[in-house]
């Protein structure tokens, strides 16, 4: 497997990775380095493990009691499951927007304030300033700035998953693990959000799920190929999407499998 | 169609069928719990409503039916729920956010499980065996206001902590973790998010339990609350009544007069236990209301 990426630094190093549920070998034996500042992107078909490895980098796994694994992710050089390390602390370096839309049901401007408020931010000032420019940033701001204080729960699905994304963002976070961020969403918003995410990689690395292989190709640096529970190719993303290594990651690619 | 399939006109008065069925055991069920609640007041409104005056309410009890009134008993059921609520509801919240959010599923936690699903089922007057044995003897509380409430709040323990269990375990898991990917602690998490979300369904768990310990006579009488008071509770160590205690004492005279105070006591108690739960009611639909869909 070629892992001539792209020179740049290491932010997230994957090394001998494997995972469990109970039994069931999710993840197996994946190696890979993500680089900083760049827009990584995971393809593969449905229950290859693609949200079980993103959830690894910021410890949700966590909260399934039958999870298990091996091996080591290394951030900023400590090894994220070591016994030490808070998962916090991790969290709230690694922001997370998840598959399904998942606001607090509660207003659309306290699912933003909720991250900043608990790490103690309580300017009033300062908190509209963080829900306006978060707002702005996941392309949501226009649709409800006249009605921030009404519920996120009335809002449409797809504006509830840039709501969520509104809410990472808000944290300012090192790393953004998005997972499927736009499979709710209409192709206009969808564009604002890829707008978003290669705007977004200046300052931070971003870790996108994808179902959608134009998508992957237009945003991401770098692109990995998870085919159950194996990581396949990983490779820059045109290597990737012109002259694949690999006949499986082409046969993907290309719609003849998966 | 569907190879093999009915004809649809068939289906459908067949579905129509069991929908007027379902229908009139549903008015059925109804109408009877409606019912028995009507004869039950009817028959206590008749024979109380005539001795319910201001004198009844702000009387100590008498030899004499027509002085007689159930001043220490309301203030004793007063002090007692009050007590009882205040133990019993964070103390039982607390076990069910432990045993929710925090607890490992293990052995040792099971079995309390268990246990404690088992203890909603005792026989109240076990409970008053034990807070007789466990608060008036061993801990010396005589028979004072705080052994009743310790007792009472033994009785609703079980059920305030499975409701507020079941209340806690539908919060979706979505939401959790929404909170932790902010980086909320487990605690911060139950704090803000889960606890609000499972407010109304612990209120309803609350609700039953706090109006069963009101009506509650057996594990009271065990641990030897007095049925003739004639003052006010002074303290958590004063001698005390309830009004379920009192109604039976008057139940038990022969004298006809008592046999209306006993009606009255009985209209006073049913309306006290309709105002609380009602007040809960309220409670619980605002917060329903708060956190619902559309509104804010
Ligand atoms: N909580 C869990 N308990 C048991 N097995 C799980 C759990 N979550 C995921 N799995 C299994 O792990 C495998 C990988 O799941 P995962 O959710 O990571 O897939 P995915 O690549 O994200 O799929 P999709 O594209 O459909 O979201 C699947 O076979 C799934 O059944
Ligand atoms: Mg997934």
């Amino acid at each position: 497997m070629s892992q001539n990426l792209n020179a740049g630094d290491v932010c997230l190093k994957v090394e001998k990775f494997n995972a469990w549920y109970d039994q069931f070998h999710a993840l197996k034996d994946i190696n890979m380095d993500i680089r900083k500042n760049k827009v990584t992107a995971m393809i593969g078909p449905s229950g290859c493990g693609k949200s079980t490895l993103i959830r690894c980098f910021n410890r949700m796994n966590d909260f399934i009691p039958t999870f298990r694994q091996t091996g080591k992710i290394l951030f900023e050089g400590n090894d994220l499951s070591d016994r030490f390390i808070d998962p916090v602390e991790v969290r709230i370096k690694v922001g997370m927007v998840f598959q399904k839309q998942n606001p607090f049901p509660k207003s659309i401007a306290d699912n933003v304030t909720y991250g900043p408020k608990i790490m103690g931010v309580r300017q009033k000032s300062r908190l509209d300033a963080i829900v306006e420019e978060s707002l702005r940033n996941a392309a949501l701001w226009d649709e409800v700035k006249d009605k921030l204080k009404s519920s996120a729960l009335s809002l449409s699905g797809g504006q509830q998953q840039r709501l969520c994304i509104a809410r990472a963002l808000a944290m300012q976070p090192d790393v953004l693990l998005l997972d499927e961020p736009c499979s709710a969403l209409d192709p206009i918003a969808t564009s604002k959000i890829e707008e978003l995410i290669i705007q977004l990689k200046e300052k931070y690395t971003i870790l996108i799920v994808t179902h959608n292989m134009q998508q992957a190709a237009r945003v991401s640096d770098h692109t990995a190929y998870l085919y159950l529970g194996e990581l396949i190719e990983y490779d820059e993303t045109t290597k990737i999407f012109t002259a694949p290594a690999q006949k499986a990651t082409e046969d993907y690619i290309t719609g003849r499998m998966g | 169609m569907i190879q093999g399939a009915q004809p649809i006109q068939k289906i459908i008065a067949a579905q129509k069928r069991n929908e007027a069925i379902f229908r009139v055991v549903a008015i059925a069920a109804v109408a009877i719990s409606l019912a028995t609640l009507g004869a039950l007041l009817f028959d206590a409104f008749s024979d109380g409503l005539r001795r319910l005056d201001w004198q009844f309410l702000t009387s100590f009890p008498s030899r004499k039916p027509e002085r007689a009134g159930i001043l220490a008993a309301i203030a004793g059921s007063f002090y007692v729920v009050s007590l009882t609520s205040a133990i019993s509801i964070p103390l039982g919240i607390g076990a069910a956010v432990y045993l929710e959010e925090y607890a490992k599923n293990n052995r040792f936690n099971r079995m309390i499980e268990v246990n404690i699903t088992n203890l909603a089922g005792v026989p109240s007057i076990i409970y008053g065996i034990l807070g007789l044995e466990l608060f008036v003897r061993m801990m010396k509380l005589d028979r004072s206001l705080m052994a009743g409430a310790l007792t009472l709040s033994l009785l609703a323990l079980p059920t305030v902590i499975i409701s507020a269990r079941e209340a806690i375990r539908t919060v979706p898991s979505s939401i959790r973790q929404a909170a932790y990917a902010v980086g909320a602690t487990r605690w911060q998490t139950t704090r803000d998010h889960v606890l609000p979300l499972a407010f109304p369904g612990i209120m309803t768990g609350i609700i039953l339990a706090i109006s069963r310990a009101i009506g509650e006579t057996a594990p009271l009488i065990m641990i030897g609350a007095l049925t003739y008071v004639a003052f006010l509770p002074t303290g958590l160590d004063s001698p005390f009544t309830v009004m379920p205690i009192q109604i039976f004492n008057w139940v038990s005279r022969p004298q006809k007069g008592f046999f209306e105070c006993a009606a009255a006591g009985i209209v006073v108690l049913l309306i006290l236990t309709l105002m609380l739960n009602g007040l809960a009611i309220i409670l619980r639909n605002y917060y329903q209301r708060k956190f619902s869909v559309r509104s804010l």
